[in-house]
């Protein structure tokens, strides 16, 4: 695939569509390890045409390839939830609800895939959660009308946060996720539903994400979506505007995005990881693309580091047969 | 000759015989209701796709008290089933059998066997080996299972076989799905059904299943196109159906009368040509335009 302009955007900055000053990259409680500025996070070359920063970049997807039929991913997903769910035996799915926007789009999503009296959303705020993401989710409740559950989550790791004083940001967050999945899991046997997962196909790759916390569900319908085609899905769906538009967060540290924690845009990210993942393109040509080699060299690594968090533990072989080595079978095994 | 034709686009049940056994039951039963004269089930239909260890479970002999119902309902109407085939060796294949009359007239095991991506099917089921055409009560038929078709060898093979009619029972995974698109590969089958359909000028039947295994979706979208590439049906995509067509014979005389295509065809140039290329491979060397001559 030829894209001259980025041959010509080559030597100069590539300015993005959402070139806003990006503040230092925090620790955070789900960020990987050593995430720092990208630098120059040079995508292709159609970005580079569109030099005219806008505050509200969510509703332009990176590059074309990125651009998905959402009726068609509507369909395929809420059709994902319906089976999922009946298959295994089971009427309901229970959601924890964040205010983002990937929470928000499967509790629309399970809504039309199960009607909302089959769907329980759960808000589970930390003392410290931003305003806006609890008034986010509150927001998708009565959209959605959905059930609704609160539960806030500050008495129990602050008494755990107590006696480990030296805790830092990242242990934090990662201990926050994890209760807010024992509550899932619980909420699941007491209201006979499977878990529903929010995780991105962005996230997923980075391993941006707590393992045995967020990354602890049942299903999940977006795990094959980048991002920026959730914020495409997010508007089909008409999910409200303040949460398709606003910078994404894992709101375990105040004030914390997702991209001030990576070191780099998701418009940027997605189009290279689609490069890299989908086209299986080479480090060589990436860089011939446009993008800096240094980005490519950061998002290879976060890539190939996180592989452990999408596979099952692994197992010690002594046996003849041994589970998902050669003892292979389907999730839906006779279901 | 003109025949009502039947395209069960079913949700079988991954590695459950006993629930796909209700499938097959219902859909006959609703077929014969409708006056269809065959019915076509996708590959694998009575025991679901992604089997991997699961392939010896529910393997069939021919003899099974399985195979034996289903020949039993085909004294109502003819009926092509997909399934594990396990044959007196117990080599397990991805197989289609036609069934008339209470009679097996054929079986086609799959000889491409897709082992890349997301499909894994010769680490657990053997290659068939030919590709040939037979008659039935409606004229002469070839079957051909889902990526089989993927090959144009194995339709211009069935072509000189004689197919008039081309089966083609699949399992296709959908995947990509780029705005203002259908999905990349509904595009493409549809694309190779029009082509096959036209070129061979046969009826081309493309049989797809529905729903979901492990999160992988089944798109559906079974249609039958006539010889001259006029889609006769067309079944929608995601949903359960039996697509109904009627077909007209008549259509693929009129097709070869109108255009000499096949009749031209040189079955002697592609046999020669085609001997060449494997002495020249056979040869290591590098293949020389000149060789032969």
């Amino acid at each position: 695939m030829k894209m001259p302009a980025s041959k010509r955007a080559g030597s100069t900055q590539i300015v993005s569509k959402q070139a806003a000053p990006r503040k230092s990259a925090k620790a955070s409680g789900t960020a990987p390890k050593g995430a720092k500025s990208a630098g120059n996070s040079g995508r292709p070359g159609k970005s580079a045409r569109r030099a005219v920063p806008v505050p509200n970049n969510n509703h332009v997807p990176p590059i074309s390839e990125l651009e998905i039929n959402a009726p068609l991913v509507e369909r395929i997903l809420v059709g994902f939830i319906e089976n999922v769910v009946w298959k295994t035996g089971f009427a309901r799915v229970v959601i924890g609800l964040s205010g983002g926007v990937d929470s928000a789009l499967c509790a629309y999503l399970a809504a039309k895939a199960l009607g909302r009296e089959n769907v329980t959303a759960v808000v589970m705020p930390y003392r410290l959660s931003s305003p806006e993401s609890v008034a986010h989710a509150r927001l998708v409740l009565k959209k959605t009308r959905v059930r609704a559950m609160t539960v806030d989550i500050s008495d129990m790791v602050d008494a755990y946060f107590a006696r480990f004083p030296e805790i830092d940001g990242m242990r934090k967050g990662n201990k926050m996720a994890r209760e807010r999945m024992t509550i899932l899991y619980d909420q699941s046997a007491a209201l006979g539903a499977l878990v529903l997962g929010t995780s991105n196909k962005s996230e997923l790759l980075l391993g941006y994400g707590t393992l045995y916390g967020d990354m602890a569900h049942a299903l999940n319908p977006l795990g094959d979506l980048y991002k920026t085609q959730v914020w495409q899905l997010g508007a089909h769906l008409r999910v409200p505007e303040e949460i398709v538009g606003k910078a994404a967060s894992a709101d375990l540290v105040v004030g914390q995005t997702d991209e001030d924690d990576l070191g780099f845009k998701y418009a940027d990210v997605d189009a290279l990881l689609y490069h890299l993942i989908d086209l299986r393109c080479s480090r060589e040509e990436l860089v011939k693309k446009g993008f800096a080699p240094e980005f490519v060299d950061r998002v290879d690594c976060l890539v190939r580091m996180n592989q452990y968090k999408r596979r099952p533990p692994v197992i010690a072989k002594v046996s003849s047969r041994t589970i998902d080595r050669d003892f292979r079978y389907a999730r839906d095994w006779g279901i | 000759m003109e025949f009502k034709l039947g395209a069960a686009q079913i949700n079988p049940t991954l590695g459950n015989l006993d629930r796909n056994i209700e499938i097959f039951r219902r859909n006959v039963k609703d077929a014969v209701e409708r006056g269809i004269d065959l019915l076509v089930f996708p590959e694998l239909g009575l025991t679901g796709y992604f089997l991997k260890d699961m392939v010896p479970a529910v393997a069939q002999r021919l003899d099974s008290k399985l195979v034996k119902e289903i020949r039993r309902a085909s004294r109502k109407l003819s009926i092509v089933v997909g399934l594990v085939e396990e044959s007196p060796e117990h080599f397990f294949y991805n197989s289609v059998l036609y069934v008339e009359k209470g009679e097996i007239l054929h079986v086609h095991r799959k000889v491409y066997l897709p082992t890349y991506g997301i499909f894994d099917e010769e680490r657990y089921l053997s290659r068939g080996s030919k590709v040939r055409a037979f008659d039935t009560r409606f004229g002469r038929v070839a079957m051909l299972v889902c990526e089989d078709a993927w090959h144009p060898s194995t339709v211009y093979l069935a072509s000189q076989a004689g197919s008039q009619i081309l089966l083609l029972p699949a399992s296709s995974p959908g995947r990509g799905v780029r705005k203002g698109k259908k999905l990349d590969i509904s595009d493409t089958w549809e694309s190779m059904v029009r082509v096959y359909a036209t070129l061979f000028m046969q009826f081309c039947v493309f049989v797809n299943r529905v729903g979901y295994e492990d999160g992988i979706n089944f798109w559906g979208g079974s249609e039958v196109v006539g010889p001259t590439g006029r889609l006769v049906a067309k079944a929608p995509y995601f949903d359960e159906a039996i697509l109904e067509a009627d077909l007209d014979m008549a259509e693929v005389r009129r097709a070869r009368v109108a255009s000499p295509l096949l009749g031209d065809e040189d079955l002697n140039l592609t046999i020669q040509e085609l001997l060449h290329l494997r002495r020249t491979r056979e040869n290591g060397g590098p293949e020389d335009e000149d060789a032969g001559e």
